[in-house]
């Protein structure tokens, strides 16, 4: 659990972060979104202590963030950014090792998990363990920079516009992996972002910023019912709000007993994509297939219509 | 003459209608030309009767003996004729090998067969034309060693070979009977004791440069504020012509070897070695802080940001990231240094520093140019065997760090 207390941080007497409080969940993702300038990397930054705050505290589990020294604290939290921060000169393998390096684990430990990693990231071992960075596409320089991030096995993984460089297919392909990872490890991920789609793809929470003060903090659904100020109804986007709704949970979530015909869905796919793939196909119905391929029943243009409409 | 067959690498082109069309090569033109005037127009050699009256020059076939003389006009012939046409790189290489082995030989026949029997005061040294031929070959096995852009360490090989080649030569007694040989055989100890100094003075200067550069480096690096003073400073240091820099030099030093005890004792005067290391230090000072400055500020943002922020200390940032990342610009800011070094340490005989200097200043003071060139051979070639060597190293450092810029 992170608990922000009344954190301020100001540069000169401009204030950047105006005191700030929320509690994040352990094991759930926590999106900041704001736009540039509202302070969000700031904040991001005060968790892990690479900004110090002006006041105010950050517990971590309870204890104070400044109970250690800041490089400390920063080997123990994830710490991924955008254009991943790859060390060009040491390669795939290495750069996966730094932080065990740094915090003293024996060689078989740090090589079983620097194969564990590449393997989690679908980055096959014997190929790329001994590449340098700019020998892999831009996806694969991403996934080794997360790869990197959760190397020491950290409760909390920090991610400041992760995917920010990345083109929207691998964008796409890289946020579920994301999901994925974040499902299997429990790791508690608080991600900067100014892109709504991601936040609401990944957030359990999303915590809106605007000059420096947090408008609004809650679930995705929360967001679009009750937007706390007009500046987070334009964030969202008024004429988005039906398919912001949609786009929060999966078709599995939707599936409703019954027959369809057509090309089955994946239950994992969200429903705003289901919605997507109805209208094209021309057919009120589409079955809705688990992962293993066996048929869960259906969505229907009427259920996902229902979903999408203003919440009561 | 052999001509240029289909050799590997190189293939002749056939013109539509079956004729070999014969292609020239632009560097081999202008090589071919400097031969042609070197063997044709220029004196090979010079004879004097003493080591100071104005000599007697010799074109080749006045200089060597009657067969040998066309042999080499031959052999000079045949070297151009493959500089000039395109041809393999190998087949050049070996050329200019084959070029500067045989004027290396020819120079010590002519000393040997102008100079008359049982006469120890007649001087035979290289003319115009051997130094205009050694300069075409040198640039001609340059230009086919980066065409065939070997391996650092092929290169090192090479450098060894051409100097254990000169090694030979000269411990053979075959250029006995040449003047420089004559000024060097009178001053063998001498020579050695200015050689050593010579680089003590320019290698020592160094590591003292790069001892305070670098951190001096690193500061400015990290205190923006700094930098531009410490730059400009050390820019107006390097404006100061050297001799300047020795005469203001001079009231300090002595002062300090007053005044400090055991200054003295150490060295240290106003004049003498403490002056030109101190000169040469400072000179050194802002290729390696300004190098070091700038490839510090090459590291990637991203890559120091990350480093940060998973729990790097300062200390393990600069070592394991920042100084890897910038180490190939701060090289070659030591490979200035060196090469500058090694050249302005023969101003340091000007006021008793020692060094190859002292052999160009006495030389020059007895118009003696004999002499001029026993100090001024060995600092050419110290400067370039280093610039060599630097260079290998950069590259053998470089590989993965070269590929990893591009990331």
């Amino acid at each position: 659990m992170i608990e922000i207390d009344g954190i301020t941080k100001r540069y000169d007497g401009i204030t950047v972060v105006n005191n700030v409080s929320m509690t994040i969940e352990p094991r759930t993702v926590t999106v900041i979104v704001g736009t540039s300038g509202s302070g969000k990397t700031t904040l991001l930054r005060m968790i892990n202590r690479l900004v110090e705050p002006t006041a105010g505290a950050i517990r971590l589990d309870g204890d104070d963030n400044r109970s250690m020294p800041g490089f400390e604290l920063r080997r123990r939290i994830g710490y991924a950014i955008q254009g991943h921060g790859l060390f060009p000169h040491r390669t795939v393998a290495q750069n996966i090792a730094t932080v065990p390096v740094l915090l003293g684990w024996n060689k078989a430990r740090i090589d079983a998990k620097v194969t564990e990693l590449l393997t989690l990231f679908q980055l096959d071992p014997a190929a790329f363990a001994n590449r340098f960075p700019h020998e892999l596409s831009g996806g694969q320089q991403q996934r080794v920079g997360v790869a990197r991030a959760l190397a020491a096995e950290p409760n909390v993984l920090l991610m400041d516009e992760p995917f920010g460089a990345l083109d929207p297919i691998i964008r796409a392909k890289a946020q579920a992996d994301l999901l994925a990872i974040q499902r299997l490890l429990g790791t508690t991920i608080v991600l900067v972002t100014h892109d709504m789609d991601e936040a609401f793809h990944l957030a359990h929470k999303i915590a809106v910023m605007d000059k420096g003060a947090l408008v609004q903090y809650g679930r995705p659904a929360e967001l679009v019912k009750d937007p706390a100020t007009a500046f987070v109804q334009t964030l969202i986007g008024t004429s988005e709000r039906p398919f912001r709704l949609l786009s929060i949970e999966t078709a599995g979530d939707a599936v409703e007993p019954g027959p369809a015909e057509g090309q089955p869905l994946a239950e994992t796919v969200s429903q705003r994509d289901a919605l997507s793939e109805l209208l094209w196909s021309g057919r009120a119905a589409l079955p809705v297939a688990a992962t293993d391929g066996t048929i869960l029943g259906r969505v229907t243009l009427e259920g996902l219509t229902r979903r999408a409409a203003k919440p009561q | 003459m052999k001509r240029p067959g289909p050799q590997k690498g190189s293939r002749p082109e056939w013109d539509g209608d079956g004729s070999l069309s014969i292609r020239f090569d632009k560097l081999g033109v202008v090589i071919a030309l400097l031969i042609a005037y070197a063997v044709l127009a220029a004196p090979f050699a010079t004879f004097r009767a003493n080591r100071i009256v104005p000599g007697d020059a010799k074109g080749i076939l006045q200089a060597l003996p009657a067969g040998a003389g066309m042999l080499l006009l031959a052999l000079m012939a045949g070297v151009a004729l493959v500089v000039l046409l395109k041809t393999p790189t190998r087949l050049r290489l070996f050329a200019a090998a084959a070029g500067l082995a045989a004027i290396a030989v020819f120079i010590g026949m002519a000393a040997t067969f102008l100079t008359p029997p049982a006469n120890s005061y007649a001087r035979v040294s290289p003319a115009s034309g051997f130094w205009i031929l050694l300069f075409s070959f040198a640039l001609l096995a340059a230009d086919s060693i980066t065409r065939m852009r070997p391996l650092p360490l092929v290169r090192l090989l090479l450098l060894v070979m051409t100097l254990g080649g000169a090694a030979v030569v000269l411990t053979s007694g075959l250029w006995d009977g040449l003047s420089i040989l004559k000024e060097y055989s009178g001053r063998a100890d001498v020579f050695w004791l200015e050689a050593g100094r010579h680089v003590t003075l320019a290698l020592g200067s160094l590591f003292a440069a790069v001892l305070v550069g670098l951190p001096l480096g690193i500061l400015c690096h990290r205190v923006a504020p700094l930098r531009a003073g410490v730059l400009n400073t050390l820019n107006l240091i390097q404006t100061i012509p050297s001799i300047a820099l020795f005469g203001i030099l001079i009231a300090p030093l002595g002062w300090i070897a007053v005044n400090v005890p055991g200054a003295a004792a150490i060295g240290i005067r106003g004049i003498g070695a403490a002056p030109a290391f101190v000169a040469l230090f400072l000179y050194s000072l802002l290729p390696v802080v300004a190098n070091t400055v700038v490839g510090l500020a090459g590291v990637p943002r991203e890559a120091n940001e990350a480093a940060r922020g998973i729990g790097m200390t300062d200390r393990q940032r600069l070592f394991g990231i920042e100084f890897p990342l910038a180490m190939p610009v701060i090289l070659t800011g030591i490979r200035i240094v060196l090469v500058q070094n090694i050249g302005l340490a023969t101003i340091a005989a000007l006021i008793g520093g020692g060094g190859f200097g002292v052999f160009v200043f006495q030389g020059i003071g007895q118009t003696a140019m004999d002499l001029v060139l026993l100090g001024a051979v060995p600092t050419v070639v110290l400067a370039f065997a280093a610039a060599i060597v630097l260079d290998a190293l950069i590259e053998m450092n470089a590989p993965q760090r070269e590929r990893g810029r591009t990331a």
